[in-house]
């Protein structure tokens, strides 16, 4: 059974129409990748996915694991193991990082009918999965977010999502703002967390990205359909040749 | 569409956990304020001579006040001649263990400790114990530990039990702070006060024990006129802590109370309030009115006074606990969670004087609007010409939940002393859609996202608590602000 598959997804924000059409499916274990440019609809189709409430879906269908996922609340999802790493992470003044992800852990386990988490076994959790990002254990303590540099933020993301454990993660231009040392940390983050039950969406406007996560599908999203779909080397067709040739197809 | 701001709207409308009525026979004065009750309030206290006498002055000064119309509150004229000032059990107990089984049981419903548990020796963590005395209406009905605390010559009890015990002390603190005719609710208190706590802590004593006083209104169309006063010697340190709840009713109730405390040098007073009186329905009616004039006294070098407030219920309420400085290198803190919703509204804040060298003052306010709820911080910074090196630093926060509730903040500042170092800081945000959709796409539903965030809003405030009283202020704003979020 697919992992994900989208049919014909139409999305507006505000009245206008944002997503035309999109057809995708995604397999267990199976890393996508999103490439297009500014304006393309790329962030509307995480946060459609997600399950934001200023997008408004108009047409289509979406099945998660078999069920219907637009039929769910935005918690729902993510409780059912979607998982959205923002392209702009929010701060939260004043919530510990710990605390939060903590209430994100024990959501998700009351979910599953499961207890809340012991203390200590989440204490060891975090930790390891720190290690996964390199991330500073003094940034457990600060504010969701808050003060974080943008590096930072993007590391905590990749942190959360490490410690969710999701089954499908879409990964909303977690490259941008990264220097190349940032990129390599959090790429290997991603990749230390692929798995055959595991699939990753990836939204990216530059192919830099796959350079170090190798993806299994590419797909081209310009103005709301995805013109061409292929393997990892149409992200190098991309690189050299830029978006705009496909844009004139699209017209 | 915007899903949010529905959800947002809904966070408001959760019921009073506290508004049931306990079904007990009290007498009570006739409705009416005249010479005649102020001598009856006095003589079913059994008071002496020139207690009355403070009253009676006091009542003659509140003849010729009229009440302050600067709040940014509104409110029908209130008929002080159709609430009755005075109500009591009818069986007075003479020990905690004659106490009416009813009462208990009302003080057990509210969650209140009123039986006192030995401590187990050498076991120093876990629950620490809590003096507790209950005021009920117009009398207190018991005060726990208070033998225990005598060994250390503390003094917790009533103020009824002080005026009689205790007359020298109450004789030359009462008024100190806050004088008869500072202001109009705070005279009509000096003449009708009923109960209250008073708290002496010796010489260099540390009170062992966190102090709390309960109020509960009960009586209908009552008024509670309570008065606390706590005096803190030299080098002394006392944690007290007040808590109110009232019962839901159509008509609207006042609370005008008194507080008062000083600090004498290097003494230390911290005071922190859980303000839960009933709020009114999501109409607007019912609800207590709240006015109240809190006041410290820093006299000593090296004083401090600390106040923090939690401040939940209360269909008005208008409240400005305040620090006078004149000890050298004293210090005045307030700490203020203010939450309005419904039809609520909070002119709340404080007043810092710096009179002394060196001293120092902290304001952090952090006020939550929901619904229709409208929120004023005000707040007076005065340096007088004696106050070189004073310093203070102000921050007002103000958040919006929905798009029906205000905010405003009115500081004002007098800086008489020109090396005084003032700041302020004010901020107004909103919960943002945003943030809420962060949150639940980690899996945390709405209602607990807007408590996580609300929470951490408050924070400053609420590490400042006593660890005990910081987990309940905490629990209370999650049920205050239950279904704001849908």
């Amino acid at each position: 059974m697919a992992m994900l598959e989208i049919r014909d997804l139409r999305a507006s924000v505000e009245g206008q129409e944002i997503l035309k059409g999109i057809n995708l499916t995604m397999k267990p274990g199976e890393v996508h990748a999103i490439m297009g440019p500014n304006g393309s609809g790329k962030s509307t189709l995480s946060k459609v996915l997600a399950g934001h409430e200023g997008y408004e879906v108009t047409g289509g269908q979406v099945f998660y694991d078999g069920k219907d996922l637009l039929e769910l609340a935005p918690e729902e999802r993510a409780r059912e193991g979607l998982f959205l790493g923002f392209q702009y992470p929010v701060e939260i003044p004043g919530v510990a990082n710990t605390y939060f992800l903590k209430a994100a852990v024990n959501a998700i386990r009351k979910h599953r009918g499961e207890g809340e988490i012991d203390a200590m076994e989440f204490l060891k959790l975090i930790r390891e999965r720190m290690k996964l990002v390199k991330m500073d254990e003094a940034l457990l303590k600060r504010p969701v977010n808050e003060g974080f540099s943008g590096g930072e933020k993007k590391r905590n993301e990749i942190f959360q999502m490490a410690v969710l454990e999701p089954r499908l993660a879409i990964l909303d231009e977690t490259d941008s703002g990264l220097d190349i040392d940032a990129l390599r940390t959090v790429s290997e983050g991603v990749n230390a967390l692929r798995s055959p039950e595991r699939s990753f969406l990836l939204i990216t406007h530059y192919q830099r990205l796959l350079n170090y996560i190798q993806p299994d599908h590419v797909h081209v999203l310009v103005k709301g359909q995805i013109v061409k779909s292929g393997g990892k080397e149409l992200a190098q067709e991309l690189e050299q040749s830029g978006y705009a040739l496909f844009d004139e197809n699209a017209a | 569409m915007s899903a949010s701001s529905d959800t947002i709207n809904e966070l408001t409308r959760k019921g009073y956990e506290y508004g049931f009525i306990t079904d007990i026979e009290q007498e009570s004065a006739p409705p009416g304020l005249s010479e005649d009750i102020v001598r009856f309030i006095s003589a079913k206290k059994e008071e002496p001579e020139w207690m009355l006498e403070w009253r009676l002055e006091a009542y003659r000064n509140w003849l010729e006040m009229t009440p302050p119309d600067w709040a940014h509150v509104n409110y029908p004229p209130i008929d002080f001649q159709s609430i009755s000032y005075y109500a009591a059990p009818k069986n007075q107990p003479k020990s905690l263990d004659e106490v009416d089984p009813k009462l208990l049981e009302t003080y057990e419903k509210l969650g209140i400790p009123m039986h006192e548990r030995e401590m187990l020796a050498g076991v120093s963590s876990g629950n620490r114990n809590v003096a507790v005395d209950a005021v009920f209406d117009s009398v207190s009905v018991g005060t726990t530990y208070k033998d225990k605390l005598a060994e250390k010559g503390i003094i917790f009890c009533s103020m009824s039990e002080a005026v009689r015990e205790h007359p020298e002390l109450v004789r030359k603190y009462i008024g100190s702070v806050v004088p008869r005719g500072d202001n109009f609710f705070a005279a009509l208190n000096s003449a009708v006060f009923s109960d209250g706590s008073f708290v002496y802590i010796p010489k260099g004593v540390r009170c062992p024990m966190e102090l709390s006083t309960y109020f509960r209104m009960n009586a209908g169309h009552t008024g509670q006129f309570e008065r606390t006063l706590i005096i803190a010697e030299e080098g002394s340190h006392v944690s007290y802590l007040e808590g109110c709840t009232a019962p839901m009713r159509d008509e609207n109730q006042l609370h005008a109370a008194v507080v008062e405390l000083v600090a004498h040098q290097d003494a230390e007073i911290k005071y922190s309030t859980v303000q839960n009186w009933y709020p009114g329905d999501e109409n607007g009616k019912g609800g207590i009115f709240n006015f109240v004039t809190k006041r410290g006294l820093c006299e000593g070098a090296n004083s401090k006074i600390s106040w923090t407030q939690v401040e939940t219920g209360s269909a008005i309420t208008w409240k400005y606990p305040s620090c006078v400085l004149r000890g050298d290198n004293s210090v005045g803190e307030f700490y203020s969670v203010a939450v309005t919703r419904g039809r609520q509204q909070a002119d709340t804040g404080t007043k810092m004087i710096h009179m002394g060298k060196n001293t120092r003052s902290t304001i952090i306010s952090k006020g939550i609007s929901a619904g229709h709820g409208q929120q004023s911080y005000r707040g007076l910074v005065r340096v007088a010409p004696t106050a070189s090196g004073a310093r203070n630093y102000s921050q007002c926060d103000s958040m919006l939940i929905g798009d029906q509730c205000a905010a405003h903040t009115f500081p004002y500042i007098d800086a008489q002393h020109p090396g005084a170092h003032i700041e302020h800081e004010a901020t107004t945000s909103r919960i943002s859609e945003d943030q809420l959709f962060y949150c639940m796409q980690r899996g945390i539903g709405a209602e607990e996202a807007v408590s996580l965030i609300v929470n951490g809003f408050c924070r400053d405030v609420f590490k400042t608590l006593p660890m005990e009283f910081a987990v309940e202020a905490q629990k209370l704003l999650e049920v205050t602000l239950e279904d704001s979020v849908g």
